[in-house]
C-alpha cells in the first residue's frame, strides 16, 4: 500500500493547496511535498525485490486490485516498482519539492492554483512510473498533460498561448497514436492475453507475439506497433524531428514548470520506450537498430548545433535537452548492460542537471529580467553564488568527471561502443561523442559572455543577490549531482539488476 | 431481501416518487400561491429526485430486474405494458441524477423569477415521463410517456416568458415536437397495421412467426417513422434543428435537463423498441434490410453534423447544444452495433456514455447557468478570464470540457473508448467506419472544447470584473457534477458491469 499512500498523499495535498489562500500556498505546498519526498526516500531505503524490467519476479511494493472488466479484458489497479522506476520516482518527488521552493520568487499571482497543479503533476508522474497496468499507466500519462498545459498557458511568458497549445496538440496526438497502436496489439495478441497488465503482455510478446488483427499479420502488426509507439514516445522525449514543441514550451513555461518538464516529463518518454519498445519487442529493436541509432545521433548533434545558435540562455538549455535525450536513445539501442543501464542512469542524471540549469537561468532572469546572452556580461561580480552554481551545472552538462553526467555518458558510450546488436556501433558512438565537444562549446561560449568579463547589463533593473530560498534548492541538486557522480553505484546497481534480463533476452550481457 | 415482499407495483417506486414530488409541489403552491418559498420548493424537488435515485440504485443493487434470481426477475406490470428491468432502473438513475443536479442549481438561477412552483413541478413531471419511458414496454405507453415528458418540456423552455428568445425557442420546440409526435404515432399505427400488436414482445412474436411477411413495406415505413420520433427526442439528425434554438433560448438549467436526461430517456426507448420488438434477423426477413443500417447512417451523420456545427459557433451555449447533438451520434453507435453477437458490449458502452454524459454535460450547462447568473455575455470572448474570479468553477469546467472531448483519464474518455472497442469487436466494415468517425469527431471536438477552457483560463478578460457572487447551490451542483465525472473512474467497474448486464438482459 506504500505506493497508493504516496500517490494519495500527493493528490490530497494538491487539492488542499488548490483551495488554500494564495498567501500561504507556497509554504504549504512545500510542507506537503516533503511528505512524498520522505516517503519515496523511505521506499528507496526499503527497496528489495527481484522484480526486473521484464516485470517478472517480485516487484517491490506491488499491489493489485480488480478494477473493471470490459469485454474480454480485465483492467486492474496494478502498481509496483523495479530498479528502473524507483530512481525515477525518487527523482520526481525531490525535484518537485525543489521546484516548489524555486517558484516562491517568480510566481506572484494565483499561487494556490499554481502549487496545486504542481503537486497534481507530481502525483501523476509517480503514477506513470509505478503503474503496471497499461490502462492505469495511460491514465496517469495523460493526466500529466492538462496541468502542464495550464501551467504553461496561465503562468508562462509572452507567447504562452501558442506554446501551451502546441505542447498539448503534439503530445496528445502522439499519445493517441501510441494508445491506438497498443490497443491493436493487445487485440492482436488474441487469447493469450486476458488483461492489460504489462507483465502479461510482455510475456505474451516474448512468447511469440501477436497473431494479427484486422487482416494485418502478426509480424507486420508487431512492426507497425513498434514504430507507432516509438514515434508516440519520441515526441515526448523528444528526438529530432519531433522536437519542435520543446523549445517553445520550455521558453514560455515558468521556471518551476520548466524544471519538471525537462527533469521528469521528458523521462516519461524514455522510460516508456524502455518499458514498452525495448522490453516487449526485442526482434524489432534488432531490426530497427540502425535507423534508431541514426535518430539518436542526429538528435545529439543537431540538438547541440541548435543550442549553439541560440542567444537566449533558456533556449540554450532547452535545446541541450534534445541532445542529452539523444544519448539516452543511443544507450537504449545499444542493448547492452552498460548501454541500457547508462541510459536509465542518464535519465536521472539529466533530470537533476537540467533542473539545476533551469533554476539557475531562472534566478539570473529574476535578477536581470533578461535572458539574452548579448544583454549581459560580468554577472559573476554581482551574484557570485548563483552564477557559481550555473557554472557548476554547466560543467555537469559537459560531463565533467565526478559529476553524474560523466558517469551516465561514460556508461552509455562504453555500452554503445561494444554493442553487438547495433551495426556500425563504433561509428555511431564516435559521432555521438563529438556532441560533447559542441556541448562544451556552446556552454562555455554562453558562460564566457554572460558571467565573466566586465559587468554590464542592458536593462534597467538593479541586480541583487538571489535570496536564500532561490539558491538553496540548487545547492541540493548540485549535491545530488556530485553524490551520484562520485558514487554511481547508489542507483546503478539496482538499475543493472533490473535491465539484465532484457539484455539476456535480446542482446548480450 | 425486503424488495421481494413488496407488491409488484412497488417496482415502479422511482417513477412514482418523482410523480409524488410533482404533486407535493403543486400542493405546496396551492396552500400559499402568492408567496414563493424558494428553499422549500427547490428542497422538495431535490429531495424527491434524490429519493428516486436512492430507490433506483437500491433496486439495482438488490438485483431487481436482473434475470437468474428466483422471484426477482424482470417485473412486468399491467400485462406487460410496463416492465422494470435493469435497463429501466439504470436509465431512471440517470434521469434522477440529472433532475437532482438541475433542481439544486435552479435554486440560484431562478432567484427573481416568477412561477417557481410551476417550474419545479414541471421538471418533476417531465422527469416522471422520462422514468416512465424507461419502463414502457408497449408502443402506446411509450407514446404516452413521451408526451408526458415532452409537454412539460415545451413549457419549461418558454418559462422565461418576458424573454423573447425563451418564448421563441419554446414555440419552435413545440412545433417540431408536435410534428415528430405525429410522425411517431403514425409510425406506431403502421407497425400496428403490419403486426396487429402494440406490445413489444408481441410484435417480436408476430415477426418471428412470419405472420407479418406480407406487410414488409408497411412495417419498414413504420420503423423508419419510429426512428424519426427517437431522433427528435434524442436531438439526432435529421430532427435536430430544434435543439440549438431550444437550448439557447431556454433557461440554462433546462438546457442541461433536456440535453442530458431527456436524451437518455429517448435512447432508452430506442434501445428497448429495437432490441425487444424488432429482433434483427426476423425483422430483416420481413422488411428486407437490416435496420441497423439506419442507425449506422444516423450515427455518422449526427456526430459529424453536430461536431462541425459546434466548431463554428461563437456562442457558448450554442456550441454546447451542437456538441450535445454530436454526443447523440456517439450513443447511436450503440444501436448501430446491435448485431447478434457483440451487441451487448457496444450497447453497454452506449449506456455508460449516457451516464457519464449525464454528469459532464449537465455540469457544462450548469456552468453556463452560472455565467448567466453573473450576467457575463454569451460569446466565448465574454467568458475570457473568468478563472481569475472563479477558479473552482472554472476548474470544474475544465474537467467537463476535457471529459466531453474524451481526453484521458476523464470519464468521457472511457465511455468513448468502450464505444470504440465495442464497435471494433462487432467487426463489420460498417462498424469500422463508424469507429473511425468516432475518433475523427472526437479529435475535432477537442478544438472547440479547449477553446472554452482557453477562454476562461488563459485569455485576459475584455472587461474588468468585480468580484463575482458565489451562489452556493449552483456551485454545489457544479462541483458535485465535476467530482462525479472524476470519481466515476474508480467506480467504472460496477457501472460497466451494470450497463453491460442490463444490455445483455434486453438483448437475450
Amino acid at each position: 500500500m506504500m505506493i497508493e499512500t504516496l500517490i494519495a498523499v500527493t493528490l490530497v495535498g494538491a487539492l488542499v493547496t488548490f483551495v488554500a489562500p494564495n498567501r500561504i500556498a507556497g509554504k504549504l505546498a512545500f510542507a506537503i511535498s516533503l511528505v512524498p519526498a520522505g516517503l519515496s526516500l523511505w521506499l528507496f531505503a526499503a527497496f528489495d525485490g527481484s522484480g526486473n524490467a521484464l516485470l517478472d519476479g517480485d516487484l517491490a511494493f506491488e499491489s493489485r486490485a480488480e478494477w473493471l472488466q470490459f469485454g474480454d479484458y480485465a483492467i486492474s489497479w496494478f502498481v509496483g516498482l523495479d530498479g528502473i522506476s524507483l530512481p525515477l520516482v525518487v527523482m520526481t518527488t525531490i525535484l518537485t519539492t525543489l521546484a516548489i521552493v524555486s517558484s516562491w520568487t517568480p510566481i506572484d499571482e494565483r499561487e494556490s492554483q499554481f502549487y496545486g497543479l504542481l503537486l497534481f503533476i507530481e502525483a501523476n508522474l509517480i503514477g506513470v512510473f509505478a503503474a503496471l497496468d497499461f490502462f492505469l499507466w495511460f491514465v496517469f500519462w495523460e493526466a500529466v498533460l492538462i496541468p502542464m498545459y495550464l501551467l504553461i498557458g496561465v503562468w508562462g511568458g509572452p507567447r504562452r498561448k501558442y506554446a501551451a497549445i502546441k505542447f498539448f496538440v503534439y503530445t496528445n496526438v502522439a499519445s493517441l497514436l501510441m494508445f491506438g497502436s497498443f490497443i491493436a496489439l493487445v487485440f492482436g495478441l488474441g487469447d493469450s492475453v486476458t488483461s492489460f497488465a504489462l507483465p502479461e503482455i510482455a510475456t505474451a510478446m516474448l512468447d511469440g507475439g501477436p497473431e494479427g488483427f484486422l487482416g494485418v499479420g502478426g509480424t507486420s502488426l508487431a512492426s507497425i506497433v513498434f514504430v507507432a509507439m516509438f514515434v508516440g514516445f519520441a515526441v515526448k522525449v523528444p528526438v529530432v524531428p519531433f522536437h519542435t514543441w520543446l523549445p517553445d514550451a520550455h521558453v514560455e513555461a515558468p521556471t518551476p514548470a520548466s524544471v519538471l518538464l525537462a527533469g521528469v516529463l521528458l523521462k516519461m518518454g524514455t522510460y516508456a520506450l524502455l518499458r514498452f519498445n525495448f522490453t516487449m519487442f526485442p526482434d524489432q529493436v534488432e531490426a530497427y537498430a540502425v535507423p534508431i541509432a541514426a535518430i539518436a545521433v542526429i538528435s545529439v548533434i543537431y540538438g547541440a548545433m541548435l543550442a549553439l545558435a541560440q542567444t537566449d540562455l533558456k533556449r540554450i538549455v532547452a535545446y541541450s535537452s534534445v541532445s542529452s535525450m539523444g544519448y539516452v536513445i543511443l544507450g537504449l539501442i545499444a542493448y547492452t548492460q552498460f548501454g541500457v543501464g547508462g541510459a536509465t542512469f542518464q535519465m536521472v542524471s539529466h533530470g537533476l542537471i537540467s533542473g539545476l540549469m533551469f533554476m539557475a537561468v531562472g534566478v539570473v532572469y529574476n535578477a536581470t529580467h533578461t535572458r539574452m546572452v548579448t544583454d549581459m556580461s560580468g554577472l559573476a561580480d554581482r551574484m557570485p553564488v548563483a552564477v557559481g552554481i550555473l557554472v557548476a551545472g554547466a560543467f555537469g552538462y559537459m560531463g565533467l568527471p565526478l559529476m553524474s553526467g560523466f558517469a551516465a555518458e561514460f556508461y552509455i558510450f562504453f555500452g554503445a561502443f561494444g554493442s553487438d546488436l547495433l551495426a556500425y556501433s563504433q561509428v555511431f558512438t564516435v559521432l555521438a561523442m563529438f556532441g560533447i565537444v559542441i556541448v562544451a562549446g556552446y556552454l562555455l561560449f554562453a558562460l564566457q559572455r554572460t558571467v565573466f568579463g566586465p559587468y554590464h547589463l542592458e536593462t534597467d533593473y538593479e541586480v541583487n543577490h538571489a535570496p536564500l530560498h532561490d539558491v538553496a534548492p540548487m545547492f541540493v541538486l548540485l549535491g545530488l549531482i556530485i553524490l551520484l557522480g562520485v558514487a554511481p553505484d547508489l542507483i546503478l546497481e539496482m538499475i543493472t539488476d533490473a535491465v539484465d534480463p532484457i539484455i539476456a533476452n535480446g542482446g548480450e550481457l | 431481501m425486503a424488495v421481494l415482499e413488496l407488491p409488484e407495483w412497488a417496482a415502479l417506486a422511482p417513477a412514482l416518487i418523482l410523480f409524488g414530488t410533482a404533486m407535493a409541489l403543486f400542493i405546496i403552491d396551492s396552500i400559499s400561491p402568492r408567496s414563493t418559498n424558494r428553499e422549500l420548493l427547490a428542497g422538495t424537488a431535490t429531495v424527491g429526485s434524490l429519493a428516486s435515485l436512492a430507490v433506483a440504485v437500491w433496486f439495482i443493487a438488490a438485483g431487481v430486474g436482473a434475470p437468474g434470481f428466483e422471484g426477482r426477475g424482470v417485473i412486468e406490470l399491467f400485462d406487460g405494458q410496463l416492465v422494470v428491468d435493469q435497463m429501466a432502473l439504470y436509465f431512471t438513475m440517470i434521469v434522477a441524477i440529472v433532475t437532482a443536479l438541475v433542481s439544486v442549481a435552479s435554486y440560484d438561477y431562478l432567484q427573481d423569477h416568477t412561477y417557481q412552483a410551476e417550474y419545479y413541478s414541471l421538471i418533476m413531471l417531465a422527469a416522471t415521463g422520462m422514468a416512465t419511458m424507461a419502463t414502457a414496454n408497449s408502443l402506446v405507453t411509450i407514446f404516452i410517456a413521451l408526451e408526458l415528458s415532452s409537454l412539460p418540456s415545451y413549457a419549461l423552455v418558454a418559462i422565461l416568458k418576458d424573454n423573447r428568445g425563451s418564448v421563441e425557442a419554446g414555440l419552435k420546440y413545440f412545433l417540431i415536437g408536435a410534428l415528430s409526435s405525429a410522425i411517431f404515432v403514425y409510425g406506431i399505427s403502421l407497425v400496428y397495421g403490419a403486426t396487429g400488436s402494440l406490445q413489444l414482445d408481441a410484435i417480436a412474436a408476430v415477426l418471428q412467426a412470419g405472420d407479418a411477411d406480407a406487410f414488409g413495406g408497411l412495417l419498414g415505413l413504420g420503423i423508419l417513422m419510429l426512428i424519426g420520433g427517437f431522433a427528435f427526442k434524442t436531438a439526432s439528425v435529421p430532427f435536430h434543428f430544434w435543439a440549438p434554438e431550444a437550448y439557447e433560448g431556454a433557461p440554462a438549467p433546462i438546457s442541461a435537463f433536456l440535453s442530458s436526461a431527456s436524451k437518455a430517456a429517448g435512447f432508452v426507448i430506442a434501445f428497448r423498441v429495437f432490441t425487444t420488438a424488432f429482433p434483427l434477423e426476423a425483422t430483416t426477413e420481413v422488411i428486407g434490410i437490416e435496420w441497423t443500417w439506419a442507425f449506422v447512417i444516423l450515427a455518422i451523420a449526427t456526430m459529424t453534423v453536430g461536431n462541425f456545427a459546434a466548431a463554428t459557433q461563437d456562442k457558448v451555449k450554442r456550441m454546447l447544444a451542437y456538441s450535445s447533438i454530436g454526443h447523440a451520434g456517439y450513443v447511436l453507435i450503440g444501436l448501430a452495433g446491435l448485431t447478434t453477437d457483440g451487441g451487448e458490449v457496444v450497447m453497454g458502452a452506449a449506456m455508460m456514455h449516457l451516464l457519464v454524459y449525464g454528469f459532464m454535460n449537465t455540469g457544462a450547462f450548469l456552468f453556463v447557468a452560472l455565467a448567466e447568473h453573473w450576467g457575463v455575455g454569451r460569446t466565448f470572448e465574454d467568458y475570457n478570464g473568468l478563472a481569475n474570479r472563479a477558479p473552482v468553477a472554472c476548474f470544474a469546467l475544465g474537467i467537463f470540457m476535457f471529459s466531453l472531448a474524451g481526453i484521458p483519464p476523464l470519464g468521457g474518455f472511457w465511455s468513448k473508448y468502450f464505444l470504440f472497442t465495442g464497435a471494433l469487436q462487432v467487426g463489420s466494415t460498417a462498424m469500422l467506419v463508424v469507429a473511425a468517425a468516432l475518433v475523427v469527431n472526437s479529435a475535432l471536438s477537442l478544438y472547440y472544447y479547449s477553446r472554452l477552457v482557453k477562454a476562461v483560463w488563459i485569455e485576459e478578460p475584455i472587461v474588468e470584473r468585480d468580484a463575482l457572487a458565489q451562489p452556493t447551490a449552483l456551485y454545489a451542483a457544479i462541483v458535485v457534477a465535476a467530482v462525479m465525472t472524476v470519481v466515476l473512474l474508480p467506480a467504472f467497474g460496477p457501472v460497466a458491469d451494470t450497463a453491460s448486464e442490463a444490455a445483455a438482459t434486453v438483448l437475450s
